[in-house]
């Protein structure tokens, strides 16, 4: 399967790899997915008092698609408010890396993620 | 081979020796003739190469000429035993015995033979992959036709205790065939000293040219018929019909007669690479499962699951340098993980982990060397970047957390 340059490029070099205190009540966290699926993805949101992502992390386990649908999705969270952020759609991710069909639930993954994380973080913060 | 790509993906196929190769050329244009044209010199002289090829694929696998029937490869053959036996037996019987972890080829036929009214056992494996021989011999009955046991598993590599299969099936008076395709050319297979009676073999996987392959047919004691799946002229004692592949079958003869000649020192040389590969990453990672029996296996193959780390993104760190196939889902295009890994008994999340490296006569030390450093530095980036690697290391129970399976 070939995939695109913009995959490749996720894939080799992903955007934001890391980890946020999920204690800390300006992060929200989503985790998605399961092992026996063969894919988790994690994705977590720093917000500022203003209601701006200020910072977006994710850990994937998972297939090269996957990994990139995560990359991708943390660079577009960085510097939206939340209510920006819950508008990313899937099918912006499917289009953005030009993913093949059998990968498209990566991309719905990503969305889960993003819009659990956004849930999280409202939770905590009484909103 | 081309741009330094190592070639660790030999059980899906094999290069085509370059010996066989230059024993096949000749029989492209200068000797075009039809094995079965009798009335010229081009017809006679492709018949004797045939034959001549015949012998040498006989002779690798100790049985008479007249045993073995060309086909289109394994699958075929595969096809052309299962199918032909039950029709052939139907008298005696409608009862088929096979393992889950057997190949397409073999279960898609038993599938056919339970809609044309059979009746199929599938026996589970061990955790070892291994058959369970009491389980076999219980399983038949006084309606059964056929046991088809493969010799060795195409993705761990895991050999079938043959010759105890043989004799339960001598002692019950069934068939027993075998899907050897991964066997033979690789190590010894000697289907008359094990009691198995029709055998599949295919010589793309044995150094030789894809689309051809053989049944072997056992001739007396017993006498062995299947009924043809492809009628036609009657080629090939009527068993399979169509104008042999002379080209190919050439090219299968000289593989089966250097692979009888080289398998042994093949297999000697490659056990050593496969076990320092294998060694290396035990050594250097944790948690690393080698999947399937480790002492009842084929010399060139691993199968490995790297915990943790998915398959097909673990590929994807080396995959410009290194070619070899996964039990991933994301490889299949079922988005299963592999039957054969879950039949042994693996969570699906060790499946979706798994890595299959099978070596070949043309395998380099280097290459191992190479492959090492390139695999391991893989998985460690995969683990970095991997939450359940992370939560495993913060001493999460990773089975008491609540995933939300999709
Ligand atoms: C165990 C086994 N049986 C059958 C086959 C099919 O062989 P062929 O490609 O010659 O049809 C293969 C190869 O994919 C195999 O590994």
């Amino acid at each position: 399967m070939a995939y695109s340059e913009k995959l490749l490029d996720h894939f080799k070099n992903p955007k934001n790899v890391g980890t946020l205190d999920k204690s800390k009540k300006s992060v929200g966290t989503g985790l998605v997915g399961a092992p026996e699926c063969g894919d988790v993805m994690r994705l977590q949101i720093k917000v500022s008092e203003e209601g701006v992502i200020e910072d977006a992390k994710f850990k994937t386990f998972g297939c090269g698609s996957a990994i990139a649908s995560s990359s991708l999705a943390t660079e577009w969270l960085k510097g939206k408010n939340l209510d920006e952020a819950s508008t990313i759609d899937n099918m912006d991710i499917v289009e953005e890396l030009a993913l093949p069909p059998v990968k498209i639930h990566c991309s719905v993954l990503a969305e889960d993620a993003i819009k659990m994380a956004i849930k999280d973080y409202r939770e905590k913060n009484g909103q | 081979m081309e741009n330094n790509l190592i070639y660790f993906d030999n059980n899906s196929t094999t290069p085509c020796d370059p010996r066989v190769v230059d024993t096949m050329l000749p029989w492209f244009y200068q000797n075009p003739g039809n094995a079965a044209s009798r009335s010229h010199a081009f017809g006679w002289k492709a018949e004797e190469a045939v034959d001549y090829a015949r012998g040498q694929v006989a002779d690798l696998i100790s049985v008479e000429s007249k045993e073995i029937i060309f086909t289109s490869g394994a699958t075929e053959a595969n096809n052309l035993a299962i199918k032909g036996v039950f029709e052939m037996y139907a008298r005696k019987g409608n009862h088929i015995i096979t393992l889950t972890t057997e190949h397409k080829a073999v279960l898609d036929a038993c599938d056919k033979v339970e809609k044309l009214g059979g009746d199929v056992t599938y026996l589970s494996v061990d955790r070892e992959g291994l058959v369970d021989l009491k389980a076999l011999e219980d399983a038949i009955t006084d309606k059964t036709v056929l046991v088809s046991i493969m010799w060795a598993n195409n993705e761990t590599g895991v050999i079938q205790p043959m010759k105890e299969i043989g004799e339960i099936c001598a002692r019950k008076g069934v068939l027993f065939f075998s899907d050897a395709t991964q066997a033979v050319g690789k190590i010894p297979v000697d289907p008359k000293a094990t009691g198995v009676h029709l055998m599949a073999f295919t010589a793309h996987k044995m150094y030789g040219p894809k689309g051809v392959g053989a049944l072997f047919v056992n001739r007396k004691k017993p006498r062995v018929k299947v009924v043809a799946q492809m009628d036609g002229g009657g080629h090939e004692r009527g068993m399979r019909s169509g104008t042999l592949n002379v080209t190919g079958i050439v090219g299968f003869g000289k593989a089966a007669e250097i692979a009888k000649e080289e398998m042994e020192a093949d297999a000697k040389r490659l056990v050593v690479l496969r076990d320092k590969l294998e060694r290396a990453f035990e050594e250097r990672l944790e948690e690393v499962y080698v999947n399937g029996s480790r002492t009842s296996r084929m010399p060139h193959v691993t199968n490995i699951s790297f915990k943790h780390v998915e398959g097909e993104g673990l590929m994807m760190t080396f995959n410009e340098n290194i070619a070899v196939s996964s039990g991933s889902a994301c490889t299949s295009s079922s988005l299963e993980p592999s039957y054969v890994l879950i039949a042994l008994g693996l969570g699906d999340d060790l499946a979706h982990s798994s890595i299959r490296f099978s070596l070949g006569r043309f395998t380099k030390e280097e290459e191992i060397d190479r492959a090492i450093d390139l695999v391991a530095n893989g998985v460690t980036h995969m683990r970095d970047l991997s939450p359940i690697w992370e939560m495993y290391k913060e001493g999460v129970d990773l089975d008491s957390v609540q995933w939300q399976e999709h």
